[in-house]
């Protein structure tokens, strides 16, 4: 299996190439489902013995399945701490998922598009990924696959609260529905704040770049819904599609035509010290790399510069991060030497391009 | 060892109720306390809960609040789901919908019932909850019994666990 992780290190994962539609403000769609098992307790109330008998029937299942080209599985319990660093960074699983104890695993398909959380807070935790603005693709896929294991697993399921997840702020549909979005210019502009206000009044929850609790590093944000009962899945991705995601982008387009109309030279400003700057640092952290990189990822989007592609700022984002980057280098590193390294492989991707 | 009151098993459960100035001993099973005093089976409860649910059982209060139900499959309380955010079981949703139904409303936007995808291997019998929680049940049982190391019975709950599997 760790063969398998290291095959995902050199490269960004199908849902981060950055081709998908509106993907100048899109970065990706995720849609989750929580699901549990009937006759099992849920997570919480588990003894070690049912946890392990859990992860193993669903982890038989999902295997023997096939729900998705290309699975594989990783034992969490017994993976290294870093191999579950990356999965975090790579979005397939969740932080709580990497630092739980216990059987816990996660079987990762279809170009790394696909992914299915064991014992995470709920005993199923499914996920499908894509680039840009593809919800309703995505969830056509992810209703096929919970229709196939729904097949082999008696999930739990009540008529009047529907699907039935270990907290009631889940239940009904489960489903999880996550945009992220990079928002550089409502930032620089001071506008964001309107965009919060907006997705508060809409019970919408605003997220960092790793989710609960994460700060909004490099001008990412994940916006999703919280109300799970009584709106069905269509109606959510709907909302989403149609009302929601449209209106944020419009936002961001018109404060980057303000930048780029009245604010020209802020703006170039911004955007080439960032390229000097990742171009000629000799140690850098992870969170001025985000930042450096949002501002470049705005200049190219908006024609700036032609120095650099979009997919090698979108790939940089995910390999500068630190499991990513001691992977690629083989080796444990801290301090100014994980800084150092970051630096190093930033200009080689840069001066390359 | 005392018989049960009601019926012919060892009595483990011991009450003494005072009605009109006169004290009355009550020795019952587990199960005829269960049915008659509204105390739950529960493998070790702890005294002080015992007498909470028999004085709500007798004060004509609603038992489902903070200090009385618990839940027999997986043994959570409401106080404890309050203060973890998290339910034990599937049955939690069924014993404390009354309690839950305002904590619904506020998250979901006054929302109490459930609009959308429904399993279609059962969407139609409405009624897989039933066989969720006798599992849920059995399981317990058969570890309670393996714990107290009584085969036959463990034996037995095996076979009910594998046929309610189908």
């Amino acid at each position: 299996m760790s063969m398998k992780l290291s095959d995902l290190t050199n490269h960004a994962g199908e849902w981060l190439r950055g081709s998908g539609p509106m993907s100048e403000v899109v970065i990706s769609s995720r849609i989750r489902l929580a699901r549990n098992v009937a006759g099992y307790h849920f997570l919480a109330r588990c003894t070690r013995g049912q946890r392990s008998a859990l992860e193993r029937k669903i982890r038989d299942t999902i295997l023997e399945s096939n729900v998705a080209p290309n699975m594989f599985y990783v034992d969490l319990e017994s993976a290294p701490e870093i191999d579950r660093q990356l999965l975090v960074e790579r979005h397939l699983i969740s932080k709580p998922h990497a630092a739980a104890e216990g059987a816990r695993g996660v079987a990762v398909g279809e170009h790394e598009t696909v992914s299915i959380m064991i014992n995470e807070e709920d005993h199923l935790r499914i996920q499908v990924l894509r680039s840009g603005l593809q919800l309703e693709e995505a969830w056509d896929q992810i209703n096929k696959i919970d229709d196939v294991l729904e097949q082999k697993l008696d999930y739990c399921f009540h008529p009047r609260f529907g699907y039935l997840t270990a907290c009631p702020t889940n239940v009904g549909t489960g489903i999880r529905v996550s945009v992220m979005l990079h928002l550089p210019a409502l930032k620089l502009t001071g506008e964001i704040e309107k965009v919060f206000r907006a997705a508060k009044d809409m019970r919408l929850a605003v997220r960092g770049l790793y989710g609960e609790g994460t700060e909004a590093t490099g001008d990412f944000y994940q916006i999703s819904n919280q109300t799970t009962l009584g709106k069905s899945e269509d109606e959510i991705i709907s909302d989403f599609k149609h009302l929601v995601i449209p209106k944020i982008i419009d936002y961001e387009h018109h404060a980057r035509r303000t930048l780029l109309n009245d604010r020209t030279l802020a703006l170039d400003d911004k955007v080439f010290r960032a390229l000097g700057l990742l171009r000629s640092a000799r140690l850098i952290t992870s969170e001025d790399t985000l930042s450096f990189l949002s501002h470049l990822r705005l200049g190219v989007n908006l024609g700036r510069t032609k120095d650099v592609e979009v997919s090698t700022i979108n790939e940089l984002f995910l390999l500068t991060q630190p499991a990513h980057l001691q992977k690629l280098q083989g080796k444990k590193l801290d301090g100014d030497l994980r800084r150092a390294a970051r630096a190093d492989y930033i200009r080689q991707r840069l001066s390359a391009a | 060892m005392l018989k049960c009151d009601n019926c012919n098993k060892p009595a483990t459960v011991h009450l003494t109720e005072i009605r009109n100035g006169k004290k009355i001993e009550k020795h019952l099973c587990e199960q005829c306390a269960a049915q008659n005093e509204g105390v739950p089976v529960k493998g070790h409860t702890p005294i002080n809960e015992l007498l909470t649910n028999f004085v709500m059982a007798h004060s004509g209060l609603q038992q489902q609040k903070e200090l009385g139900t618990t839940c027999e499959a997986c043994g959570i309380t409401w106080a404890e789901f309050r203060q973890g955010g998290l339910f034990g079981c599937a049955n939690d949703y069924t014993l404390f919908e009354k309690d839950l139904t305002p904590l619904l409303q506020r998250a979901h936007e006054g929302a109490t019932h459930h609009v959308g995808k429904v399993p279609t291997r059962r969407g139609g019998t409405g009624v897989p909850m039933k066989r969720q929680v006798d599992l849920a049940k059995l399981r317990k049982e058969l570890q309670r019994a393996v714990e107290a190391e009584d085969y036959e019975r463990a034996a037995k709950l095996r076979d009910q666990i594998k046929q309610a599997e189908g």
